[in-house]
């Protein structure tokens, strides 16, 4: 059966018509080699045992399916949240083509960053010229209006020093004097992309407040009555900021969004490329060292940007993804606190529609047991929003989180009578996560586009709540934070358990009870 | 916008000319200098296209390019599928190639197909300080604890590897040695090496010749008799099936393909190839290296083809079947005959809503000369193209077989320039890489992603190109792009350039 110009099959359905079937049994059987399909079922069955899952979780060395990235992904994100910043890459080319395509598949949107394409004689003798050339190229091709460096882990490996490449760059007139190149180190075999958009963030301020390596006076704070808002590596970061700028704006406070890449990241079709748009002025930026207070809704993308903040004598607060009722309420009193502003009658009643939401619906939630896996403050604050919620979150994955991390949640397990059960994993990976999918299973499963590997495998269900998300569209648009971000995420939570019933009880002449119209 | 019948190609090139001393103007002396050198303006009857390529990149241009892993792992090797591929180094590399390249497989993914799991060594500091020898021995012994049916396995460098002085070829041929001559494949394919994905591609065909056909027999695990109409596919990575709808009609003409390189491919098709009697080979860039060294190890001649479009897909087919006998070429025609009305539907369909488009390329590998052909059964004009990372042979056989007189070439191009040029030429439809993508969606232009077909495919084939037309067509003709201004906008804005 070939294909019919009136009716087009695609792949999904062109490859399982007879002949195509036919023709790749007969590929598989005459040239494959394969193993005897009854070893591959033996070796699937094993897989799924607790006698796997003990082998699984004795590997020190191999790292299957890891749920994390390296620095400066988190590195671009952050600088391009300023306004007509160029992130630029120092070292393998290669590395920005990565990032660009990771960035651009989730957010469906163009993400601009030049490298300074180091090869074999930049891995000999460095990659000064490389940083000059490059500097200067950017600065005449892209007219940013700063220069935001991070490293890839080959000038990292070569010990390339920033700070002074750049002085030098600057004396050889690649880009003028008092030019804004900021900078951070961001190798790859330390932390994860958190790390690499903290550096990154430290490294921007440093360069504002602390005198522009050398070249400026430091700036004098002087303090305010604003506030700074760091969201930290967020893939919801469109939805999200611009729900948190609302909630400023409802209480009255003045603020600044540091790294704000929630227009970059949503730009309009309407015939003009925005290579550059929206983010934190330079001003500003700079001017954010007066503020009364910093305040990161994720402590584990800024620990070391809060402790440099800390240091200029400001008041710094960290949330962990701070999801449904308590920790958004505690989120808007630390910034009535700080601010001595009311909140609004506004959010107030947002949070009662919130309440009103969690009860109409929390029956079909409570008890429901969740694996997640992702960030550590995401992990956390998802975890918190399900114990609120009645149901029991497992399982919680974070292949970038610390031992510190688990002790954290492993206090906010023991808060809760729902917890009672549930464990924190720091440092594993998606195919551990597989063997606790098969030895103690959950109804549900939260992760981001890789967790419908394991949804395949193990029959849990995907939430998508995470990052990347490659396969659904336009779920970055909308907040997860706040009273109204959190019902979005709870109306996500609720969608698949309704769909998983229905699923489930859809076959006709079986299971006609149960498939029912009002829930 | 279509330009046939209102431009002379004298002004087009004029234009074009003019084009490019425009977008020099934006560079430093020494980089316009370097840049000019690859860009041109196609005249007719030249031997190649008059630029200079496979250079390095241009440091802060924002090149499209990759590196030498992703020509390894993510082009060559990723897609043989039982296999596993160690991604040696840091998390990042292997975390942003897991699974993008939509080389389509058939398996037991995660217990004897291993090609969408993404294996890391996952260095930490340590690893730098006192180097990843150990670790890399002991994950393969993890490995094949936990993954027992895996055939073999390839370490492809990251950059950190050739650094910190490494020596994965001992530890391939110590753990090789220690579980029974397993295959244990080194690629020193680190991201440094060269000048794109190119240098990748070379270095992970030399191990496939040096690891694979020198340390097994072609008989090892292919029991199968040979017959006189073996044939093997090389460079095609079956991106949304598209060696399976290649696979269909070599079969159907009567030949037997014997492996696929390497979509959808296995170890034992790998080590089976040296007895083909004809290589045939798609992708030329990425695997001349391995069929010229089959030429010269085993006498296996080679031929190129190209399955993009009936024109150039009959021509292929009779080229093919020209190496055997009757029987084959009397298959070739049958096989032609027998998709010449789904051709005619086809392009009875699509062509009155395409005939005249105009379109610009800038694609890796073999696209952007080999789907030109495909474009014009469409009645649709080629108006610009270039490769992310060809060589002089590729822009020989582009200015030889398929440009036409005044096209626009552009090689390695820059972000900058890529914008320019189609902001100025305008054309019907864009087809590029994901990182272009949404640029030209912005700017109101169609765009298909040529790598990944935009997740549709495949495009090989006859089964392909009425997928590819379909696509090419919804892509133009969507109603979304007369709505990207406003109506109470009196005129068009101009589409702003980034650096303006």
């Amino acid at each position: 059966m070939t294909q019919n110009a009136e009716h087009i099959l695609d792949h999904s359905e062109l490859f399982r018509g007879d002949d195509y079937q036919q023709m790749l049994a007969n590929k598989k059987a005459l040239f494959e080699n394969p193993h005897d399909p009854a070893e591959v079922d033996r070796i699937r069955e094993w897989s799924k045992t607790p006698e796997y899952r003990e082998k699984n979780f004795a590997r020190e060395a191999l790292t299957v399916n890891p749920a994390k990235a390296c620095q400066p992904l988190g590195a671009v994100f952050a600088a391009v949240g300023f306004e007509r910043t160029l992130p630029f890459v120092h070292g393998s080319q290669g590395c920005v083509a990565y990032y660009r395509s990771h960035l651009s598949r989730h957010f469906k949107e163009p993400t601009s960053c030049v490298s300074s394409s180091m090869t074999e004689d930049a891995a000999v003798f460095g990659g000064l010229n490389n940083l000059t050339d490059g500097l200067a190229n950017s600065y005449n091709m892209y007219k940013p209006k700063m220069i935001a460096v991070a490293t890839t882990c080959m000038a990292e490996v070569i010990g390339d020093d920033l700070n002074a490449f750049i002085k030098t760059s600057k004396e050889k007139g690649s880009v003028p004097a008092d030019y804004d190149v900021p900078f951070a180190h961001t190798p790859a075999f330390v932390g994860s992309h958190v790390t690499g958009y903290d550096n990154t963030l430290k490294g921007i301020l440093e360069h504002f407040w602390d005198g522009k390596a050398g070249t400026a006076p430091k700036l004098q704070r002087k303090a305010n009555n604003w506030i700074n808002f760091i969201g930290g590596f967020d893939g919801y970061t469109v939805g999200n900021i611009r729900e948190i700028k609302r909630i400023f704006e409802l209480m009255g406070i003045g603020y600044t969004i540091l790294a704000d890449n929630s227009d970059v990241f949503d730009t309009p079709t309407d015939g003009e490329f925005r290579m550059y748009d929206g983010g934190t002025t330079l001003k500003d930026a700079a001017n954010a060292v007066h503020a009364k207070a910093t305040i990161s809704m994720q402590q584990y993308c800024t620990e070391k940007t809060l402790p440099f903040i800390k240091g200029h004598d400001q008041e710094v607060v960290a949330f962990n993804h701070p999801l449904g009722v308590s920790a958004t309420d505690d989120f808007l009193m630390t910034l009535s606190r700080i601010t001595n502003k009311a909140i609004p009658n506004a959010l107030e009643r947002e949070r009662g529609r919130l309440v009103d939401a969690m009860a109409d619906s929390s029956a079909h939630v409570h008890g429901k047991k969740f694996a997640i896996y992702g960030d550590p403050d995401l992990c956390y604050g998802l975890a918190a929003f399900l114990l609120e919620l009645g149901a029991e979150p497992t399982h919680v994955l974070s292949t970038n989180g610390s031992k510190a991390w688990e002790q954290k949640m492993q206090a906010l397990f023991a808060s809760s009578p729902f917890g009672k059960n549930c464990r924190a994993f720091p440092g594993k990976d998606l195919w551990h996560m597989r063997s606790l999918l098969f030895t103690e299973p959950v109804d549900f499963l939260i992760g981001n586009t890789y967790g419908k590997y394991l949804e395949r495998d193990t029959g849990t269900p995907l939430i998508r709540i995470g990052f990347p998300i490659f396969d659904r569209h336009h779920h970055h648009r909308y907040p997860v934070w706040g009273y109204q971000g959190s019902m979005n995420v709870l109306v996500k939570i609720l969608d698949k358990i309704f769909d998983e019933i229905d699923r489930k009880t859809s076959s006709v002449g079986k299971t006609d009870y149960s498939f029912d119209i009002i829930r | 916008m279509s330009r046939a019948t209102t431009e002379s190609v004298a002004e087009i090139k004029a234009r074009n000319k003019q084009l490019i001393d425009e977008v020099l103007k934006v560079y430093p002396e020494k980089t316009a200098k370097r840049r000019a050198k690859h860009l041109s303006v196609h005249e007719a009857g030249k031997s190649d296209c008059g630029v200079k390529s496979n250079i390095k990149s241009i440091p802060g241009v924002m090149t499209i390019r990759g590196c030498a892993y992703a020509g390894s792992k993510g082009v060559v090797w990723g897609p043989i599928k039982d296999m596993i591929h160690i991604s040696h180094g840091p998390v990042g590399c292997g975390q942003y190639s897991w699974g993008s390249r939509r080389n389509y497989y058939v398996g037991t993914t995660g217990i004897d197909t291993f090609v969408t799991l993404q294996f890391t060594s996952d260095f930490q500091e340590k690893d730098i300080v006192f180097g990843g020898d150990k670790k890399v021995t002991k994950l393969i012994d993890e490995l094949q604890v936990l993954f027992p049916l895996n055939r073999g396995i390839t370490i492809q460098s990251e950059c950190p590897i050739g650094l910190i002085g490494d020596d994965i070829e001992a530890v391939s041929r110590e753990k090789s040695k220690e579980y029974g001559g397993k295959t244990i494949v080194p690629v020193r394919c680190e991201g440094f090496r060269g000048v794109s994905q190119s240098l990748g591609h070379h270095i992970a065909n030399d191990a496939v010749r040096d690891w694979i056909f020198d340390k097994s027999a072609p008989e090892a695990s292919s029991k199968f008799e040979p017959t006189p109409y073996d044939v093997a596919i090389i460079g095609d990575y079956n991106i949304g099936g598209d060696a399976w709808s290649s696979r269909i009609l070599l079969e159907e003409m009567g030949l037997r393909v014997i492996a696929q390189w390497s979509g959808d491919g296995s170890l034992a098709e790998l080590e089976a190839t040296p007895k083909a009697k004809l290589n045939i080979l798609h992708c030329y860039r990425s695997m001349n290296y391995i069929s010229r060294h089959m030429e010269e190890k085993f006498g296996i001649p080679w031929c190129e083809y190209n399955f993009f479009g009936p024109s150039k897909i009959a021509e292929s087919l009779r080229k093919i079947a020209s190496f055997f006998d009757d029987k084959i070429k009397q298959g070739a025609e049958r096989v032609i005959a027998k998709y010449q009305p789904l051709v005619d539907a086809v392009t009875a369909k699509y062509r009155p809503r395409l005939d005249g488009k105009t379109v610009m390329l800038f694609v890796g590998g073999l696209r952007p000369r080999h789907v030109i052909g495909a474009y014009e059964d469409l009645g649709m004009d080629v108006v610009g193209t270039g490769y992310e990372f060809g060589h002089n042979d590729d822009y020989q056989r582009t200015a030889q077989h398929y440009v036409k007189d005044g096209t626009l070439i552009y090689d390695d191009v820059t972000g900058y320039e890529f914008e320019r040029f189609v902001e100025k030429i305008r054309p019907d439809l864009v087809g590029s890489g994901i990182k272009e993508k949404y640029v030209f969606q912005k700017m109101g232009v169609p765009f298909r992603q040529m790598h990944s077909w935009d997740y549709s495919g495949p495009y090989h084939g006859y089964d392909g190109f009425a997928i590819f037309a379909r696509d090419m067509d919804m892509a133009i003709n969507s109603p979304i792009w007369g709505k990207t201004t406003a109506p109470w906008k009196d005129t068009p804005r101009p589409s702003l350039m980034a650096a303006e």
